[in-house]
This record gives structure tokens, C-alpha cells and sequence, in this order.
């Protein structure tokens, strides 16, 4: 108790003591005066506002005239020019017409160790009347996160946060066509080498990652896919996620040789981050970031000629997550 | 008149000891500790400039049929996020001046943030006992490239959705988590479920700016509690002993001076020079992406490192314990985050120096610390002009696979050469110096001893 | 910044000889005033083209493709827009300063139209297309590797060209040719009033509407990045060393 009080008096002393650094009250000029400004400083500070003032006006008025051609350009010149004109009034007047004077002050020593002391001692004495220490610690470390979980557990109505599930969705399905960019079926005969096309799949929303593909038609001879993949092009048609598998832009880039002896092989290309990928391997990465090759759609041609999906893809649709190889798409 | 208003002042709060105080304040004076003010004057303007376009900015990706003036646009179906967009550029009087003002301001402030990074750390203002400040700094900084982040992403335009995708496969690539983060903050598969864009709006005009403002009021509080440090330009000047311009009269109008030239700057770009014209880029789909997609310039780091880093995700069998976008999305930036804030404690370690320094470092006379700032700088800046490969193949012919490799050994052999390098001028500045001052002694004590002989 | 700016002259200084370096020049026949266009065409031909197109544009194996079927629409594009002759096989045709007189370009465009039954150079009509057309169009065919405002870009293997200087003629012959890498549109694919449609709309990406101002290239975050730095930071660098204090002042 008596440590207690000589605590208070040392914290009440240090409070004293700051106070009785103040400076004194005024008996002489504080602001030291200096030598008159410069002439004319204050005549150039003067014109510098009014040409402020004047910008000002002539924001407002270019903002109600209706038929100033490149208005946000007026508009940014007099609010700009105003604030400019400001800004160098200001600055003028600070350089030349406040008195020139340097106040010095002490750093303040950052460190109380008498206080530190102090503290210390409080929390300690505030203690004095328990006995079981360890056991309240306990209790109110259980009650602590038990209430601070219980806090914390509406946060996963943010999304399905346990299961992942939900990431392995598309909504391609056997026998679904293809419906091009255009809202039409697609004809495999219709479709043509050396270009590209995006489709969806018919009655479902376009803006769902697992949604769009890209398709191209190779000459069946330069396909090289894996044999298990052999019946998944019919006549060299080949369709792939459009979604590329390291960050999730979309594979907006064909690029075809004009002449193969001289010139880069076909490949798709996302423009992110140029990851590379080759259609004729079924999709494996040629060049960039991309740790998995762009998963393929297999395709058949219905009795209609319409291309439609023969299954779903052959692996997971989007950027790589901890489950991504070991579980297919759904 | 004043002496009224004091009185009324002193007489509801009692603070006048505490002004009278305030506006003796001593500032030292140098033209780098002015760049943190250019910071947090764009922050003002940026929360000026933003209060408007949230009276006019519609956070919802429900879709809308456009029928604006914007010709190319009209008819198309879009979310009235960014159709609203659109219309405050167009229609709105003074809206686009007051969005280009915003995204220059946001430019702007983290470059200004960066430069006074820069300015602490070459002068040791981050050592005792301005460490506390140093650390809440570096957390402003991060917490800002999140908010510019989310402020062009929630407009919903081409570039905005593909940057999201980036972030979606960023979240998706943690290790073993990240799936489920993903899908908690998206609230599904991307591009997620339509209240992601209210997360995203009330986060950018409310949680982040207040985190900031916060943050901005302790930073300047402690800078206030300790003074600023000083460069030992006058006798005067000591470890103990602060030297400065009073805050009144003579630092206010230069500050306020600079405040309003941040403004004009930030206004006249605004206004004259174009800036993110999302009229031109179009609205967002899935399946739709441009050429030459980059982040605002503050995350180009991040998508140079993303490039940069060879293809392979991390696997053990078929379970994937970390995707590509990992390293260079979430391992690089934290890896910069926590060298940066390292450094007090650190340098502490290396010079067994734990005492409190009021007097800024110039870079020579430490030429470790800057050796170690140079290399640093050296490579993030290598990895942050990585970013920029495509576009250097467009403007100069270099190939970008070629820029690629380069890069790549550029960024882990020039950082060591940047040490070397600088640590010699270092050294060799110091050494002119000395021999600067010996000729000064020489000649002074020679000119001593002619005097009493003639 | 100043890292990126000597990062930046030291890239141009090296890119600098093969930007600079002259164009082969072409052959021609010494008698070319005499000759009717047909001769002058075969004349031009065999001077300048066929020792990589080979004889009556045949075609080498491992040089370059036949011209056969390239049609007055293939030769149109790659003359005009200065990409061929080339001075290598291997190398990206780049566009560049057309060495042929107007004479010499009918003539040998007809030459190599009469090797075949190629397609003849097109005529869209842009002024009948719509531009919100040509901007769907433009976003789903194009924009990935010309960008969205036609500044071009990278594949990986080629240099996107950018689209500023391109008529409205070439943009069709692009279209239906797909010069080096470029994917080849078809009528079925691209009809000829959707071409008129993307015609316009490269046509509006040459004159975009910069209602922001100074349009910066229209790329969006990569100048607004120099901008920010070497224009922003400089003036306010320099307002801060105009207000305080510098060292040995």
C-alpha cells in the first residue's frame, strides 16, 4: 500500500514537473521580427489570390455553361490553376513574408522507467486478493475464445467456406451443345482451321468460369493426345476450358502459323500473363506460368452435325487450389 | 478579435497552453521530410474526390442495358456498377474530373508514400525511437495497395475483371486454405455471387479508408511525441536538441502551400490528362480478356513476379500444396513486407547499435544500410519493370521470352552488384570528405603558423 | 524511378540498330518504263520474291508458302503495308516503308493475282456498320492480342502490331488473310457487314474519345504508371525542394 502511494506521488510529481516547463507567459515579442519584407512581396502575394479567385469564378462559371466544348479539360484547368495559384501565394508568403526564425525544443527522452516501474507495480498489487491465479487464467482463456469464436462464426455465411466442392462446378454435361458467341449452334463442319471460336454450353449462364471453351480444328494428323483422349476430337475439332489454369483470365489468344517450317507452332495464349499452351498435346503448357495444362472438353458430333460435349472436362477448370488434381470437375 | 476567440477557445477546452504549444512546434527543415505531407495531402484529396463519386457510384453487378451517349456502348448489357461508371464520366457534370482526380490521387499517394519510404529508411529515421512509427507506416503502405486495388476492381470494367480473376487465382493458390478463402470472400466459384460487389464497395469507402486514417492519425501523433529527426545543418542541431521552423507562422503557410500544389497537381492531371478511360475498355465477361492488361502501376511488382516465376505448381502426388500464383502474388509481397519491417531490429543486431538517434543518417555515412537499400530496391524494381516486358516488346522489338530470362538472372545477380556498387561510393564519398577536411586543417593550421612570423 | 528510366534508354539503346536498320531495297528491271504491267508484274517478281516463293509462286519447302491461291487480297496487304519483301525468311514481317512505286505495287499485286484463284482485295464499307457491333466483335476476336483500343501487344512468339496505321482496306485483308500469326476469319465466321462493323471500330480506336483529355497511349495503367512517376513525383519533388531546405544551403 505504502509503494502503492509512493507510485502515485512519483506519477503526480512527473505530471507537476511538466508543467512547470511551460514557458512563461508573454513579456516580450515571442516571434522574433526580422527585417521588413522584400517590396513588392505582398503586392505579388495579393495579385497571386485574386488570380486565384478569378480561377475559382471561372470554374463555376464553365461548370454551369452548358456548351463549353471539353469541359473536363476547362474544368481541371480552373480548379487546378485555382489550387496552383493558391499554392504559390502560400508558398510565396511563407518564404517571404512570415518572419524568418528557428525555435529550438528538447527531444523528449521516449523512456519512463520510473513509470514503467509504476505500472507494473499496479497491476501486480490489483492482484494481491487472489489466490487461484492459474485456475481464473484458465477459466477466462476459455471464456475469451470460446466468446471471441462465437463472435467470429457468422463470418462463414460469407461463402461455403468448409466445403470446397462448389469450385469443381461446371455446368457442361454429356450431349449439351455448343452454342457459339453468336447465340447459335455450332455445326462441326462448319468449323474452320486457322482461326478460333468461343462457345457455351446451350441453357446455361455464360458468366460462370467453368462455362466458356475455346475451340479450334487442327489437321487430325498433327494431333498428338493422349490415346485415352483419341475419340474427344472428331475431325480434329478440339475444345478447351477458355479459363487459363494459373490465374483465371480468359485464353483470348490464337495464334496460327502461316507457314509451319518458318513460324511458331499453333498455341493458345492467355494475355495475363502469357502462359502458352498447346492444343495439338491436348492443352499442355509450352511457355509461362501455368503449373497445369488448360483442361479439355471431349467433343462429339450429334446426328444433327451439331458439336455437343461428350462429358465433362478432363480435369478441374480454373487457377490450381490444394484439390485440384486429385478430384475432377462436376 | 483573436484574443476573443482564444478566450472562447480556452474557456469551452482549456487548451490553450496546448496551442500556444502547438504552434511553437518546432519543424526542422529539410525539403525530404516534406514528401510524407505530399502523402497525406492526397490521401485528402482522395477522400475528398471519393465522397463525391460515392453519391453517384451504384455497387451492383445487377445487369443493365446501356443507352448513354457513349455510341460504341449503346445497347450492350453490362452491371449498373459499371454503367454507373460510364454515366459519372459522361453525364455527370464534373464527374469525370473529379474520378480521373481520384485515380491520379491514388497513383500518386502511394508513389509519394514510396519516396518517403525511400527518404526514412536512407537516413535511419526508422531507428529508435521512431520504430513504432516505421512499422505503422509499412502497414499504411500495404493496407493502400489494397484499397487501390479494390477501387479499380469494383467498376466492373474489362481490365477490373481481369485483375480480379489475378486475385481469385492468388487467393486459390495459398497453401491448403486456399480454396476455402476463395470461396469465402468470392461467396463462390469466380466471378461470385453478386453481394461480393457490396464487400468490395463498403470495404474501398469505409473499412480500408478508415483503417488508413487511423493508422495516419497514430503515425503523425508519434511523429509529434518524438519531433522529427534533423539533419546536423547548424552547431545546434544535436541528438538532444531539436532546431526547426516554428509551426506558426513560418511552417503553416508552407504547408498549406504544398497541400494546395498537391491539389493543382492532382486537379490539373485530372483534368487534362486521361486516366483509366473505362468507356474504352468495355464491360467485364468471363470469357473476354485484352492485350497488354496491366495493374495500376503501385501493383506492377506483383505482375511482373507473376511472370517471372517459371511454370510449375507445387505437388506432392496429386494434392497441390501451393499453386504458381502463390509465389509471386502472396510469397513475394510478404517476403517484402517482412524484410521491411525487420529492418529496425536488424540494424539494431548488425551494429549492436540499440540507442535512441534523433539526427538523420546522410545515405554515405552508412553505407551498409544503403548498400542494402540499393540492393533491395534493385530487385523489386527489376521484378516491377519485369511487369512491363509486353509492352517494351511492342515499343522496342525485344523479344518477351528473351526480356523473360533476362530478368530472371537479372533480378537475383544485380541486387549483390547494386551492394558492391554502392558501398563503394559510399566509401569513396566518405574518403573525398576526409581528405576535404584534412586540406581545410592543413591549410588553416599552415595559415596560423605564417601569421605571427610576418 | 530514375532505375527505370536508365533501364529504359538502355533497352532503346539496344533495340535501337535493328529498328534502324535500312530496308534491303528492291530489284527492279532496268527497262521497267517499257514493260506492259504484266511483264513489269512477273519482272518485279522475279527479282524481289521468288527466291523464297519459288517459280510462278510455287512455294520452297522450307522457306516460304505458295502463293497460288494468296490472291490480289494477300499480295494487296503484305506489299502495301510494307511487310513483305522480307529481308529474312525467319523473321516477323513487320510493317515499314513501302519501297514500290503505285505502278509497281498494281503490277505485281496482278502478277501474283494471276498465279491462282485467290480472293480479291476486299471493299468494307465502314461508314454501314455499327460500332457497338464492331466493339463485341473487336473484344471477342481481337482484343487479345491487339488490345482493346488497338495499341497492340504480345503473343507469345510475335509482336502484336498495333492498328493506328492500318486503312480500312488492310483491316479486312487481315481479317480474311490472318497474315503470320494472326488467326484467319472467314465470311461464315466474320460476316461482310459484321467486317464493316469491326472496320469502324478499329477506325474509332485510331480517333478514340479522349473525354478524359491527353489520352497517354490509350493502354491504360502502364504510361499512367510513367506519368504518375516521372511527371507527378518530379513537380512535387521539386515544390518540395522550391519550400525546404537542402543540404549545404
Amino acid at each position: 500500500m505504502k509503494r502503492f502511494f509512493l507510485a502515485l506521488l512519483a506519477i503526480i510529481n512527473g505530471f507537476r514537473r511538466r508543467r512547470s516547463e511551460e514557458p512563461p507567459g508573454p513579456s516580450g515579442p515571442i516571434v522574433s521580427p526580422g527585417p521588413p519584407a522584400p517590396r513588392g512581396a505582398e503586392l505579388a502575394v495579393a495579385a497571386l489570390l485574386l488570380v486565384a479567385a478569378l480561377l475559382g469564378v471561372g470554374f463555376m462559371f464553365v461548370y454551369a455553361t452548358e456548351s463549353v466544348g471539353n469541359r473536363t479539360q476547362w474544368e481541371g484547368l480552373t480548379l487546378g490553376g485555382a489550387f496552383l495559384f493558391l499554392a504559390i501565394a502560400l508558398i510565396t508568403a511563407g518564404k517571404h513574408l512570415v518572419p524568418e526564425e528557428e525555435v529550438e525544443e528538447d527531444y523528449h527522452d521516449p523512456e519512463h522507467p520510473s513509470e514503467e516501474e509504476a505500472i507494473d507495480q499496479i497491476v501486480r498489487e490489483s492482484g494481491s486478493r487472489i489466490t487461484r491465479k492459474k485456475l481464473l487464467i484458465t477459466a477466462g482463456g476459455a471464456a475469451g475464445a470460446a466468446v471471441g469464436l462465437a463472435a467470429i462464426t457468422p463470418a462463414l455465411t460469407l461463402g461455403p467456406l468448409l466445403d470446397t466442392d462448389e469450385l469443381r462446378d461446371t455446368p457442361w454435361r454429356r450431349g449439351l451443345r455448343l452454342i457459339g458467341d453468336d447465340g447459335k449452334p455450332m455445326f462441326a463442319d462448319q468449323v474452320e482451321e486457322e482461326t478460333f471460336y468461343t462457345a457455351f454450353p446451350e441453357h446455361a449462364k455464360r458468366d460462370l468460369l467453368g462455362a466458356p471453351v475455346v475451340v479450334v480444328r487442327l489437321p487430325p494428323a498433327q494431333l498428338k493426345l493422349p490415346p485415352e483422349r483419341a475419340q474427344w476430337a472428331p475431325m480434329g475439332i478440339v475444345a478447351f476450358s477458355k479459363v487459363c489454369t494459373h490465374a483465371g483470365c480468359a485464353i483470348a489468344l490464337y495464334r496460327k502459323p502461316t507457314f509451319a517450317p518458318t513460324q511458331p507452332r499453333p498455341a493458345l495464349v492467355c494475355p495475363c500473363h502469357y502462359s502458352t499452351f498447346d492444343p495439338a498435346r491436348g492443352g499442355e503448357v509450352i511457355f509461362g506460368p501455368a503449373g497445369r495444362p488448360l483442361p479439355q472438353l471431349p467433343l462429339m458430333v450429334g446426328s444433327d452435325g451439331v458439336l455437343r460435349a461428350g462429358g465433362n472436362f478432363s480435369g478441374q477448370v480454373g487457377p490450381s487450389y490444394s484439390t485440384v488434381r486429385s478430384r475432377g470437375p462436376t | 478579435m483573436i484574443r476573443r476567440a482564444v478566450a472562447y477557445l480556452d474557456r469551452g477546452t482549456g487548451a490553450s497552453p496546448l496551442l500556444r504549444k502547438t504552434l511553437r512546434y518546432a519543424f526542422p527543415d529539410h525539403w525530404s521530410f516534406l514528401l510524407g505531407e505530399v502523402a497525406l495531402y492526397a490521401f485528402i484529396v482522395l477522400v475528398g474526390t471519393g465522397i463525391y463519386l460515392t453519391l453517384f457510384f451504384e455497387p451492383s453487378l445487377a445487369k443493365t442495358t446501356y443507352n448513354g451517349v457513349y455510341a460504341p456502348l449503346r445497347g450492350m448489357e453490362m452491371s449498373q456498377a459499371y454503367k454507373s461508371v460510364v454515366d459519372i464520366s459522361y453525364e455527370r457534370n464534373a464527374g469525370l474530373l473529379f474520378r480521373q482526380t481520384h485515380h491520379w490521387a491514388a497513383d500518386v499517394f502511394v508513389a509519394a508514400v514510396i519516396l518517403h519510404l525511400m527518404r526514412v529508411f536512407f537516413t535511419g529515421a526508422f531507428r529508435r525511437p521512431r520504430t513504432l512509427i516505421w512499422t505503422i507506416g509499412l502497414l499504411m503502405l500495404f493496407t493502400s495497395l489494397l484499397e487501390g486495388y479494390l477501387g479499380y476492381s469494383m467498376v466492373d470494367d474489362l481490365l477490373s475483371g481481369m485483375g480480379l480473376a489475378i486475385g481469385y487465382g492468388v487467393a486459390l493458390s495459398m497453401p491448403i486454405i486456399g480454396g476455402n478463402l476463395a470461396l469465402a470472400i468470392w461467396g463462390g466459384q469466380f466471378p461470385g455471387v453478386h453481394a461480393f460487389e457490396s464487400r468490395m464497395y463498403i470495404a474501398h469507402v469505409l473499412i480500408f479508408p478508415a483503417l488508413i486514417a487511423t493508422l495516419i492519425v497514430l503515425h503523425l501523433a508519434l511523429v509529434m511525441r518524438h519531433h522529427h529527426t534533423q539533419f546536423r545543418m547548424s552547431p545546434r542541431a544535436t541528438e538532444r536538441r531539436v532546431i526547426g521552423l516554428p509551426a506558426f507562422p513560418a511552417q503553416t503557410p508552407r504547408s498549406l502551400g504544398l497541400m494546395l500544389a498537391v491539389a493543382a497537381v492532382l486537379f490539373l492531371l485530372g483534368g487534362l490528362v486521361q486516366i483509366n478511360p473505362i468507356w474504352q475498355w468495355g464491360p467485364y465477361q468471363v470469357a473476354q480478356g485484352t492485350n497488354g492488361a496491366q495493374p495500376d502501376w503501385y501493383l506492377g511488382w506483383l505482375i511482373g513476379a507473376l511472370r517471372l516465376v517459371p511454370g510449375f505448381d507445387l505437388t506432392i502426388g496429386d494434392y497441390t500444396l501451393v499453386g504458381n500464383p502463390f509465389w509471386g502474388g502472396a510469397l513475394f509481397p510478404l517476403v517484402v513486407l517482412l524484410v521491411l519491417l525487420a529492418v529496425p531490429a536488424a540494424e539494431r543486431r548488425l551494429t549492436r547499435d540499440g540507442s535512441t538517434h534523433n539526427l538523420a543518417d546522410r545515405p554515405r555515412d552508412a553505407p551498409g544500410r544503403t548498400a542494402f537499400g540499393m540492393a533491395f530496391l534493385t530487385w523489386v524494381s527489376l521484378i516491377f519493370v519485369a511487369g512491363s516486358a509486353d509492352r517494351m516488346y511492342v515499343f522496342l522489338g525485344l523479344s518477351y521470352e528473351g526480356q523473360i530470362w533476362f530478368y530472371r538472372v537479372a533480378s537475383l545477380v544485380l541486387p549483390f552488384v547494386a551492394y558492391f556498387v554502392t558501398r563503394r561510393v559510399c566509401l569513396a564519398l566518405q574518403e573525398a570528405e576526409r581528405i576535404d577536411a584534412e586540406r581545410e586543417l592543413a591549410e588553416a593550421e599552415a595559415a596560423a603558423a605564417r601569421l605571427p612570423a610576418s | 524511378m530514375r532505375r527505370l528510366a536508365v533501364v529504359l534508354v538502355a533497352l532503346a539503346a539496344a533495340a535501337a540498330p535493328a529498328q534502324a536498320q535500312p530496308p534491303a531495297g528492291v530489284a527492279r528491271p532496268a527497262n521497267e518504263t517499257a514493260l506492259s504491267p504484266i511483264d513489269l508484274g512477273a519482272a518485279l517478281y522475279a527479282g524481289n520474291c521468288s527466291t523464297c516463293h519459288g517459280v510462278a509462286g510455287r512455294g520452297t519447302p522450307d522457306r516460304a508458302p505458295s502463293l497460288r491461291d494468296a490472291g490480289a487480297q494477300a499480295a494487296d496487304f503484305y506489299l502495301r503495308t510494307g511487310y513483305m519483301p522480307l529481308n529474312h525468311p525467319d523473321e516477323q514481317p513487320k510493317r515499314g516503308r513501302v519501297e514500290f512505286s503505285e505502278r509497281e505495287l498494281r503490277a505485281l499485286i496482278a502478277y501474283v493475282a494471276s498465279l491462282g484463284n485467290g480472293p480479291p482485295i476486299p471493299t468494307p464499307h465502314p461508314q454501314r456498320g455499327s460500332l457497338n457491333e464492331g466493339l463485341r466483335l473487336f473484344t471477342s476476336h481481337c482484343a487479345g492480342c491487339h488490345q482493346i483500343a488497338g495499341q497492340g501487344g504480345v503473343v507469345t512468339g510475335a509482336r502484336v502490331p498495333p492498328l493506328d496505321q492500318a486503312t480500312a482496306t488492310q483491316i479486312a485483308e487481315a481479317v480474311r488473310t490472318g497474315p503470320y500469326l494472326m488467326p484467319r476469319f472467314s465470311d461464315r465466321e466474320i460476316t461482310p457487314s459484321q467486317l464493316d462493323s469491326l472496320v469502324r471500330y478499329v477506325q474509332l480506336t485510331q480517333h478514340p474519345q479522349d473525354r478524359g483529355g491527353w489520352g497517354i497511349g490509350n493502354l491504360g495503367p502502364f504510361p499512367e504508371g510513367m506519368i504518375t512517376w516521372l511527371l507527378a513525383a518530379v513537380v512535387l519533388i521539386a515544390t518540395c525542394m522550391v519550400i525546404g531546405r537542402r543540404l549545404g544551403s
